[in-house]
């Protein structure tokens, strides 16, 4: 009995408290870059053992009121910032885009498997205006193609989320009747259609509804072997959503000094529409020195061999310049 | 009497003190768990006020009657929150109520050996172990298909002129959501309607059968009768549970704030509305969302002052056999 008492004590302060010298990062935040950030951590963790990352996906909003709190060592956050809650910040913020994405247009037609959307189309789509597949609007750009005279079910994230944040600040800035009827926001009030709750759920809607379309990240979409549309960007071209047509919208981004913006409707012929960074924040004077030295590392890992593995998880690799700025940010933290 | 042996008085008194204080300690903690448990109700329902009372004087009863929410604009309304979170459990209610009775009765009966009955209750009361995210995904997989598909059809035909089956049919809908919500209060239902049942006095089934009632008469004319406390109780419980249940809900019924008549459309709860908005609320609208629950516990209230009635009279009708 107290042996295994002993053993037991012995296990929980092997899992609990790491082992002298060990160092725990504790960060928490978005969902959407959650699966590269464990990631992240396990890589990283091999080749320094005594280095932990904890990361919590509780949602972009959560992750930044626990960063304001105080009560994790970096949060993450696919709408940045907002200026009201960087003046909230004690200790000062600053942004670091870590890793990108696409944002595509998931749908489930029997037949098919090429669908080209119009600016046009799929901010109707969005709005309720055009309610069926084969309104004219969509069957112009898709000759060939049988669109079926079905209704069209929209499928949208009901819970907060930093996807319907991009997804709706793209549209406002397609379409000032979306912006004036819907606006933008990690949750909004959409037109028509069904609220799945996160990623699984709008995917579930798609799935199972014939007719159905939907918004969810590119990574989500190719792992759960959904169909997605090619959509139209501001140039007028038809652009495939794929980490390059991704990382082209994102290299033609200029980053101001905080290092946010979002490429809200991206006008080079090769650009994907809807692609964004996502950020991890971290305070401007770190409170203790000594664990802002490992986070540093991990960091500076992430920003360099951590890119390698973006496009295997269906994110887009950070183009080089942002790296630099990111590094640069880096050394401005004390 | 003379013969019997009494400890002296001062011995007595001794005995009598330790035994009248060991109860007092007793009824001082049973007293303790009472008040801390209403305690703590008043402080959940204070505080959750308190939070509400920026936006409650902001907004005042338009929340409850308007029909729009939209928290990008400040424009904030619940009633089709409202409607969905009394529909859907009303729904359930209508579906699982008779269901659980029936199970109760046949379960309370001697139908079956007592070994196999002990199974069956058994098995009825492990569906209310079922994590609630467990219904959800069980949801999605089996019954949204299910649901489209007939849905399909009762849009196509009596849809036509029947309102509560107005095309076009959602999987995620009202009716899959009051479906499942019917399955997870069915235990709760059954469990303390056979209970009661069980409860009925021997002597009162044995008059109904020496006046000549056959099995069916006993049952409905004098078992279900007398039992009706408990089975009013188990509604208000059930009712309770399906009002605030929120999880497999907001999985289930399409978290839409538009209005419909139709049971095949997607429609809100406004548990569902808590939990899809709360964790990236911000300001007032943390505010609001506190005034939603507030709204959420007077209809639970008000359900539970209604139940009370009925019980209080189904009590009365059969006061003095049991």
């Amino acid at each position: 009995m107290l042996r295994t008492g002993a053993v037991f004590t012995i296990l929980i302060s092997a899992f609990t408290f790491p082992s002298k010298g060990a160092t725990q990062l504790n960060g928490a935040g978005a969902t959407f870059p959650s699966p590269i950030y464990q990631r992240w951590g396990q890589d990283y963790n091999k080749t320094n053992p005594d280095v932990q990352v904890n990361y919590q996906s509780i949602g972009s909003g959560a992750g930044v009121k626990q960063f304001v709190a105080g009560t994790v060592d970096f949060g993450a956050s696919d709408a940045a910032m907002s200026d009201e809650e960087i003046a909230k910040a004690p200790a000062g913020v600053v942004m670091l885009p870590m890793t990108a994405g696409s944002i595509v247009l998931a749908y489930n037609l029997p037949g098919v498997t090429d669908l080209k959307l119009s600016r046009d189309a799929y901010t109707g789509i969005f709005l309720g205006t055009v309610a069926k597949w084969n309104d004219p609007v969509i069957a112009k750009e898709n000759p060939g193609v049988t669109l079926p005279d079905m209704p069209i079910s929209v499928a949208y994230r009901s819970d907060g989320s930093g996807t319907t944040f991009v997804f709706t600040q793209h549209l406002s800035a397609v379409s000032a009747d979306f912006k004036g009827k819907v606006g933008v926001g990690k949750q909004v009030t959409w037109p028509v259609g069904v609220g799945g709750k996160g990623n699984e759920g709008v995917t579930a809607l798609v799935k199972q509804s014939p007719g159905a379309i939907g918004y969810v990240e590119y990574g989500y979409a190719t792992h759960t072997g959904l169909a997605f549309a090619t959509l139209q960007n501001k140039s007028g071209a038809f652009v495939k959503p794929t980490p390059a047509s991704g990382a082209a919208t994102l290299a033609t981004v200029q980053l101001p000094a905080n290092l946010r913006i979002w490429p809200t409707d991206p006008v080079g012929a090769d650009n994907y529409p809807i692609a964004t960074f996502t950020w991890i924040v971290v305070p401007k004077t770190f409170p203790d020195k000594a664990k802002w030295a490992v986070l540093k590392a991990w960091l500076t890992y992430d920003l360099t061999e951590g890119q390698k593995v973006a496009d295997s998880l269906g994110y887009i690799p950070l183009p080089a310049p942002v790296v630099e700025k990111d590094k640069a940010a880096l050394e401005t933290i004390q | 009497m003379s013969e019997r042996r009494l400890p002296p008085d001062s011995e007595a008194a001794a005995l009598l003190t330790k035994h009248s204080k060991r109860v007092d300690l007793f009824r001082y903690l049973c007293a303790l768990a009472a008040v801390a448990s209403v305690g703590l109700l008043f402080w959940i329902v204070g505080h959750i006020t308190y939070e509400a009372w920026p936006a409650i004087r902001t907004y005042g009863l338009s929340l409850i009657y308007s029909t729009e929410w939209n928290a990008n604009f400040n424009r904030y309304g619940v009633f089709p929150y409202v409607m969905g979170t009394a529909v859907s459990s009303l729904i359930a209610m209508v579906i699982a109520m008779p269901l659980g009775v029936l199970i109760a009765i046949f379960l309370s009966e001697d139908f079956l050996p007592p070994a196999i009955r002990q199974i069956f209750r058994f098995l009825i009361e492990l569906l209310a172990a079922i994590p609630s995210v467990v219904y959800g995904l069980w949801g999605i997989a089996v019954v949204i298909p299910l649901v489209q598909s007939w849905g399909g059809y009762a849009a196509g035909g009596v849809g036509k002129w029947l309102p509560l089956f107005a095309g076009p049919a959602y999987g995620n809908s009202l009716l899959t959501a009051s479906l499942v919500l019917a399955l997870m209060v069915l235990p709760t239902i059954t469990a303390i309607s056979r209970n009661s049942l069980q409860a009925v006095p021997h002597v009162l089934r044995e008059g109904a059968y020496s006046l000549g009632a056959t099995r069916w008469e006993t049952i409905y004319g004098v078992l279900l009768p007398t039992a009706a406390p408990g089975i009013v109780a188990s509604a208000i419980l059930a009712m309770g549970r399906a009002m605030g249940e929120t999880m497999a809900v907001a999985m289930l019924i399409g978290n839409s704030s538009r209005l419909s008549w139709s049971l095949l459309s997607p429609a809100g709860t406004l548990a569902g509305l808590l939990a899809n908005e709360f964790a990236e609320a911000e300001g007032m609208v943390i505010n609001t969302l506190m005034y939603v629950a507030v709204i959420l516990m007077l209809m639970t209230l008000l359900v539970n002052i209604i139940g009370d009635r009925i019980l209080a009279f189904s009590v009365r009708k059969v006061k003095g056999l049991i």
